[in-house]
């Protein structure tokens, strides 16, 4: 037998969906299902991964999934739910993955009262910041400043002018048991919180940042590497919350400025190409170092 | 043996659909429809129904609910109304094409704006190209026997569809009537546990709500429409199983009211037809060939039957509770597109009625009538359908 | 083929569905240099990283050729080579 340990396994999420090159969303929907192992039904909502996933005849889901309207999957989440407690179907669990627009914007209404009723949901949003599957229109988790198809940068525009919608910390206002967030970069720790937030019951929340080169604009083999510079430069804070508290963060050895992160994407060019994004990068180095202070996530402080 | 008892309309509507045994049951309020999901929680609260009640923030999130219930293989329920059944429009369309049976009742109501509350059939014709199978029903009684056989229609394997079943609000949902309730054995041998073929089950990993392609979508589309309309026999068979064992008749896809010597036949649905009834019986004293084609199922459209019951008459006189601006009412819409070009056809006059809950009664009904002779002796030609009672003074 | 009511379909059905002809370079693995870690593999967001004789092989029947396993590959074992077409 060989020195080195190989190990196969088989996916629940198999090869032939229709991802573009090197798509962060695709690669952390493999983790996930790796974590929540076969016992679960899957809900989506419209969206980049509903559409790479769902041509007619060609499913990559190797558990059962349900996809219906844009809006709807933490409704659609319940009522699954619902259904196997009237069946008295104990072990199977329910997740549902949404996209940022699903989530943050037009699913807001029905996520909202999902969490309320605390029904027994994993829901995981995977953020790649915009409507990707629309073209890269502005959501309401694109990061400001970032140009996008309706908000672009342009001679009087410096992109989103608005922030971020600081979603976990809405859900987590909810008084629901866990909240985290995590990245695609760290696959391990992803699955960690995957493995955790199933040892809860009721409604969970985990928002996912998936990089995504096509609409980021950075070449496909950097997936990871620009999702990396993301946590390290702290504009993207991983953390996990149990009933509404902090119980751990990812730490960063040392601060990345955020324009290493921020100048090999496309949908922030525009603050480098002229000395009018100054101010914006600044505000975004605000942002990031506010974001390592809020969660204390430098490892000597 | 049949318990006969003084309810409410919404009560007998909760209680026929406790007989049918929902596993899951969501709603959001909204007037008329209240009373009929507040009777069914209570019948939770008190251990009478075994069922989960799922509380959403909006209609959108009930009609989701009962998607996901039904794709995970749950018997379920809601009702709404007006508003509520225009914001579950979306839900509705992609689960009747995702083959999902739930059963719904659209208590009848007018459309915003105006913000009006009373009874119109708008809101649910709005509905009516979503792929539901739609009945509208005349009494407290009907809704009660329409309720039984709607779950069996929409879990039918060759229909599997959404069934709405409308009633009247106010009208039917909060006024008593005596009703006649079936056995719960009766029900329990007539409607089977719902065992649908596919269901979300991780033993059996199966996919829902794929994308088609131009290659394939009009035969999915076209597979629903199959499903309406080869499904009338088999909606025929189950309306006459429930009238085997509650012992009442309500008729089939249509009620045909002393039509067989008619020359005027009035075309209607809802509450309004006991009215019409009994406005028929008097003119039919007072010498008048008149009739009326009751539309008990209208998705799908019951054009044969109506065809036959109309057969013979010189002028039929369509009373919509719904308008599609800009053009006609629906059911006249329906029946002129079907009897177009046939030799023979009566002519169809469309009259607009009740809107807004605007009041019907037999007056209403005999100037209608007398109407209808007078288009039909002049041959003239309506430049538009007839709104009935309308204050034209008013108008600015 | 018969449509199926509703579109319901088999999961796992997408392996029909070849994407190796997206790709315009394709990673290649040295395997004296490859340090059997598996990252190639977790990397992967097509699933197209198998396990073959005790080795990790590039399934080109999927493979889209982003890159991803090049870069992150710790050994530096993976190239990426232009596709011939």
């Amino acid at each position: 037998m060989c020195a080195a340990k190989v190990e196969t396994r088989e996916s629940l999420f198999v090869s032939g969906h229709r991802a573009c090159h090197g798509c962060g969303l695709a690669l952390a929907v493999r983790h996930i299902l790796e974590a929540t192992g076969p016992n679960v039904i899957v809900v989506s909502p419209t969206g980049c991964l509903e559409t790479f996933t769902s041509p007619y005849g060609y499913s990559p889901w190797r558990v059962p999934w349900i996809h219906h309207v844009f809006e709807n999957a933490p409704a659609v989440a319940s009522g699954v739910v619902a259904a196997l407690k009237a069946q008295g179907r104990p072990v199977t669990r329910v997740v549902a993955i949404g996209g940022d627009g699903a989530t943050f914007d037009i699913g807001f209404g029905a996520l909202s009262g999902m969490l309320e009723r605390g029904d027994d949901v994993l829901y995981i949003c995977t953020d790649n910041g915009a409507y990707m599957n629309t073209g890269g229109q502005r959501s309401g988790a694109t990061p400001s400043w970032a140009s996008t198809t309706t908000h672009p940068a342009g001679k009087q525009s410096v992109g989103k002018t608005e922030r971020k919608k600081d979603l976990p910390e809405i859900v987590a206002a909810h008084g629901i048991p866990y909240v985290a967030t995590a990245s695609v970069a760290y696959l391990r720790d992803l699955k960690k919180k995957v493995k955790k937030a199933m040892t809860f019951h009721g409604p969970r929340y985990i928002q996912i940042d998936t990089p995504c080169p096509s609409g980021w604009n950075f070449p496909s083999h950097l997936t990871l590497e620009v999702g990396r510079q993301a946590v390290k430069c702290g504009l993207v804070p991983l953390f996990e919350m149990e009933n509404g508290k902090i119980i751990g963060v990812r730490k960063l050895k040392k601060k990345l400025p955020v324009t290493e992160y921020l100048q090999g994407q496309k949908r922030y060019r525009h603050l480098f190409e002229s000395d009018g994004g100054q101010s914006e990068l600044q505000k975004l180095q605000a942002e990031a170092d506010k974001n390592i202070e809020k969660y204390g996530l430098m490892e000597s402080g | 043996m049949n318990e006969v008892k003084v309810v409410e309309g919404s009560e007998a509507v909760a209680l026929a659909v406790k007989a049918c045994r929902p596993h899951v049951i969501s709603a959001y309020p909204i007037s008329p429809q209240t009373h009929i999901v507040e009777s069914l929680a209570r019948m939770v609260a008190d251990g009478e129904l075994d069922a989960q009640y799922v509380r959403v923030e909006s209609e959108f999130s009930a009609a989701s609910v009962l998607a996901g219930a039904s794709a995970a293989g749950s018997r379920s329920y809601t009702a709404s109304s007006s508003q509520g059944l225009l914001l579950m429009t979306e839900v509705l369309y992609a689960s009747a094409g995702m083959r999902l049976p739930f059963v719904m009742t659209g208590v009848n109501r007018s459309i915003s704006a105006p913000i009006n509350i009373q009874v119109d059939h708008q809101d649910t014709m709005s509905l009516r190209d979503a792929g539901l199978i739609q009945f509208y029903v005349e009494s407290s009684q009907e809704a009660y026997d329409v309720h039984l056989a709607a779950f069996k229609i929409a879990e039918d394997p060759q229909i599997m569809l959404p069934v709405m079943v409308c009633m009247d609000g106010w009208v039917l949902t909060h006024s008593y009537e005596r009703v006649a309730f079936a056995d719960q054995k009766a029900v329990d041998e007539f409607l089977p546990p719902f065992r649908p073929e596919n269901y979300l089950d991780p033993a059996h990993p199966k996919s829902w709500g794929s994308y088609a392609e131009a290659d394939v979508l009009m035969e999915f589309k076209y597979a629903i429409h199959r499903a309406m309309s080869l499904g009338k026999a088999r909606i025929k068979e189950i309306l006459a199983e429930v009238a085997a064992f509650t012992g009442r008749d309500h008729g089939g896809l249509i009620e045909a009211y002393r039509t067989a010597d008619a020359d005027v036949v009035l075309v209607a649905m809802g509450s309004m037809v006991g009215t019409i009834k009994d406005a028929v019986d008097e003119l039919r004293q007072g010498g008048k060939k008149v009739g009326l084609v009751k539309i008990r199922c209208y998705r799908p459209f019951p054009y044969e039957e109506i065809e036959e019951a109309i057969r013979g008459a010189k002028v039929v006189g369509v009373m919509d509770a719904n308008f599609s601006m800009g053009s006609e009412g629906a059911v006249g819409l329906d029946l002129k597109a079907k009897l177009c070009g046939r030799p023979e056809a009566p002519l169809i006059i469309d009259y607009i009625a009740g809107l807004g809950g605007r009041e019907i009664n037999a007056q209403t009904i005999r100037k209608l009538v007398a109407r209808t002779e007078d288009v039909y002796r002049s041959r003239l030609i309506l430049p538009e359908s007839e709104w009935v009672d309308l204050n034209p003074a008013i108008l600015s | 083929m018969k449509i199926t009511p509703g579109a319901v379909v088999k999961g796992g059905t997408s392996l029909h569905y070849k994407t190796g002809d997206w790709r315009d370079q394709r990673p290649v693995i040295d395997q004296e240099a490859c340090q059997k870690c598996g990252i190639c593999r977790d990397v992967c967001p097509d699933d197209s990283i198998k396990v073959k004789d005790e080795q990790y092989e590039i399934d080109t029947d999927f493979c889209k050729g982003c890159g991803i396993c090049a870069h992150e590959c710790p050994a530096q074992a993976i190239k990426m080579v232009p596709e011939e077409k």
